[in-house]
């Protein structure tokens, strides 16, 4: 408890260190009428207090419909949808990959380098494709966020692949011998032996996919011209980043809680889940 | 019927010859130590008789059967020198990891850590994880799941070699105490000539390169053993003996061919 306590004051402080950081710099730039690396102004860098303004604001200019933070909260919770079943089949298919290309080592050495190269492909050429080839397909339901999910999926997939393989490696050498004296099936070694060893390395690697899903969803969301998400939000302020800039850092805020959020949920699974000694959580 | 029957066993690992021309015997309710210098090859015949790595010649058979069936039966339980507990598990469901996997129901297998905490002295920690133990009360977990499934054999890789003296000497005993209420045979590998000498009916001698059986030494001391049977002047003899064996093993090594 205490703990957590001395958590919260330590990202309080550091929080209200980069505002502090953000203001000055802002202030020490505009005062010195520096140019370099850009000219601050009160577009360039908003006030940080003015972009939190902003979000208790009406959206639209002369005050009138709702605040920016509901709408903003709105798009989130679309984009949330999409990065969370995103992020769910991601880690699924991940681990699965993982467990078969730890398990067959010829098929490890073979698809690989394949699965890395997946990596390399901009995901802004992917997710276009993914959509054109996967809306015809889906159910109304489905019909758009469902391949904005595939997206958000192939960003996931990767770290739990390569970390489940390390995980799943990771098991220690008596262990193993301790299974083979107990006579145990290679399915018997994989559940109660392999995978629980590899959990720190597959939670690590969740909290990397928990972002990365948001982020996925996120650019998901442009190409399909979906307007309901944060993608669409983000592509609305930015062009009218010259006249409002505030709305598109405010987007930016509500964008990083949510990523946030996703990352303390896994977090939170995996003080849960994962039962081992101090020293060996990854 | 023999327990253990090693014939003729020879073990290669590239160039180097870890065991050669092993014959040994181990009768039902021995407690036989396998005592030697590093390289000598102890851990390796006891892997042997465990199955977890295969002669290169020679055979070697647990209670009748071929090592690896006796494996697949299940017939003897292995403690290492590391604890090898897992720690995602509880102590309790760490000594029920066997039973698990022998299909045991869950009635069965509480009744049975039930009876094994109690065996090992550690009631009360069922629940407590492996890391809020001591190094030797997480030994005796290990005995206690080594030995959760009644096997007649016990295999014990330098069990307590990591664990300081004081600690080390409760645990022999407390292994004395297992084994003459649990009837089974033990074989045990260590490095100390004492712990040998205390524990054991008979002390099989070896000496590296490559490993061999160089001396088999019978310990006649009476049993039970108890704390004062480490100051009986028999007791000094026999460990006189042992050392002077392994002494003689690194002096033929070291003569000239």
């Amino acid at each position: 408890m205490r703990r957590g306590l001395g958590q919260v004051a330590l990202f309080v402080l550091v929080g209200a260190a980069l505002w502090g950081l953000w203001e000055g710099y802002r202030w020490l730039w505009m005062h010195e009428q520096w140019t370099w690396p850009f000219t601050v102004t009160d577009t360039a860098m908003p006030h940080l207090h003015s972009i939190v303004q902003a979000l208790f604001d009406p959206a639209r200019p002369g005050g009138v419909g709702p605040r920016l933070i509901s709408i903003l909260v709105d798009a989130a919770l679309f984009t949330a949808k999409e990065a969370a079943v995103g992020f769910a089949l991601g880690a699924v298919l991940g681990f699965v990959l993982g467990v078969l290309l730890a398990h067959f080592r010829l098929l490890q050495r073979g698809f690989l380098p394949w699965v890395v190269a997946s990596q390399t492909v901009p995901i802004v050429v992917i997710a276009p494709m993914v959509v054109v080839w996967l809306n015809p397909k889906l159910p109304t339901g489905l019909q758009d966020w469902g391949a904005v999910a595939v997206i958000a999926a192939y960003l996931t997939f990767f770290p739990v692949t390569i970390n489940t393989i390390r995980g799943l490696h990771s098991a220690d050498r008596r262990a193993l011998e301790l299974m083979r004296s107990y006579a145990a099936g290679d399915w018997h070694i994989l559940w109660k032996l392999r995978v629980p060893a590899a959990l720190p390395y597959i939670f690590a690697a969740l909290k990397v996919s928990a972002t990365a899903s948001v982020v996925g969803a996120i650019i998901g969301e442009l190409p399909s011209s979906i307007q309901d998400g944060l993608g669409g939000q983000i592509i609305n302020y930015s062009q009218y980043y010259t006249i409002q800039p505030k709305g598109l850092w405010a987007t930016n805020v509500i964008a990083a809680a949510l990523g946030i959020s996703f990352f303390l949920i896994v977090l939170i699974a995996e003080r849960i889940v994962v039962r081992r000694a101090p020293e060996n959580v990854a | 019927m023999s327990v253990v029957e090693i014939k003729d066993v020879t073990k290669r690992f590239g160039e180097t010859t870890a065991l050669q021309g092993i014959d040994l015997e181990i009768e039902p309710g021995e407690f036989v130590s396998l005592i030697g210098p590093s390289g000598c090859g102890k851990s390796t015949l006891l892997r042997i008789i465990g199955d977890l790595i295969q002669p290169t010649s020679g055979t070697a058979s647990v209670n009748g059967k071929p090592a690896r069936q006796a494996r697949i039966d299940r017939d003897y339980g292995i403690v290492f020198q590391d604890a090898v507990l897992y720690d995602w598990r509880t102590v309790g469901k760490n000594i029920s990891l066997p039973l698990e996997l022998a299909r045991w129901d869950r009635r069965r297998r509480a009744a049975k850590v039930k009876e094994m905490m109690e065996l090992v002295e550690l009631t009360g920690f069922e629940n407590h994880h492996p890391w809020q133990l001591s190094g030797g009360m997480q030994q005796r977990v290990a005995i206690a799941r080594a030995l959760s499934f009644d096997p007649l054999l016990l295999l014990m890789d330098e069990p307590f070699g990591a664990l300081d003296e004081m600690t080390r000497e409760r645990l022999n005993m407390e292994l004395l105490r297992i084994w003459e209420a649990s009837g089974s045979t033990v074989v045990f590998v260590t490095h100390s000539i004492s712990e040998a000498v205390f524990l054991s009916t008979r002390v099989v001698v070896m000496s590296p390169r490559p490993g061999r059986i160089s001396n088999i030494i019978s310990v006649d001391l009476p049993q039970p053993r108890t704390a004062t049977t480490r100051e009986e002047p028999r007791f000094f003899e026999l460990v006189t003996e042992v050392r002077e064996a392994l002494h003689l093993g690194h002096d033929t090594e070291k003569a000239p061919a």
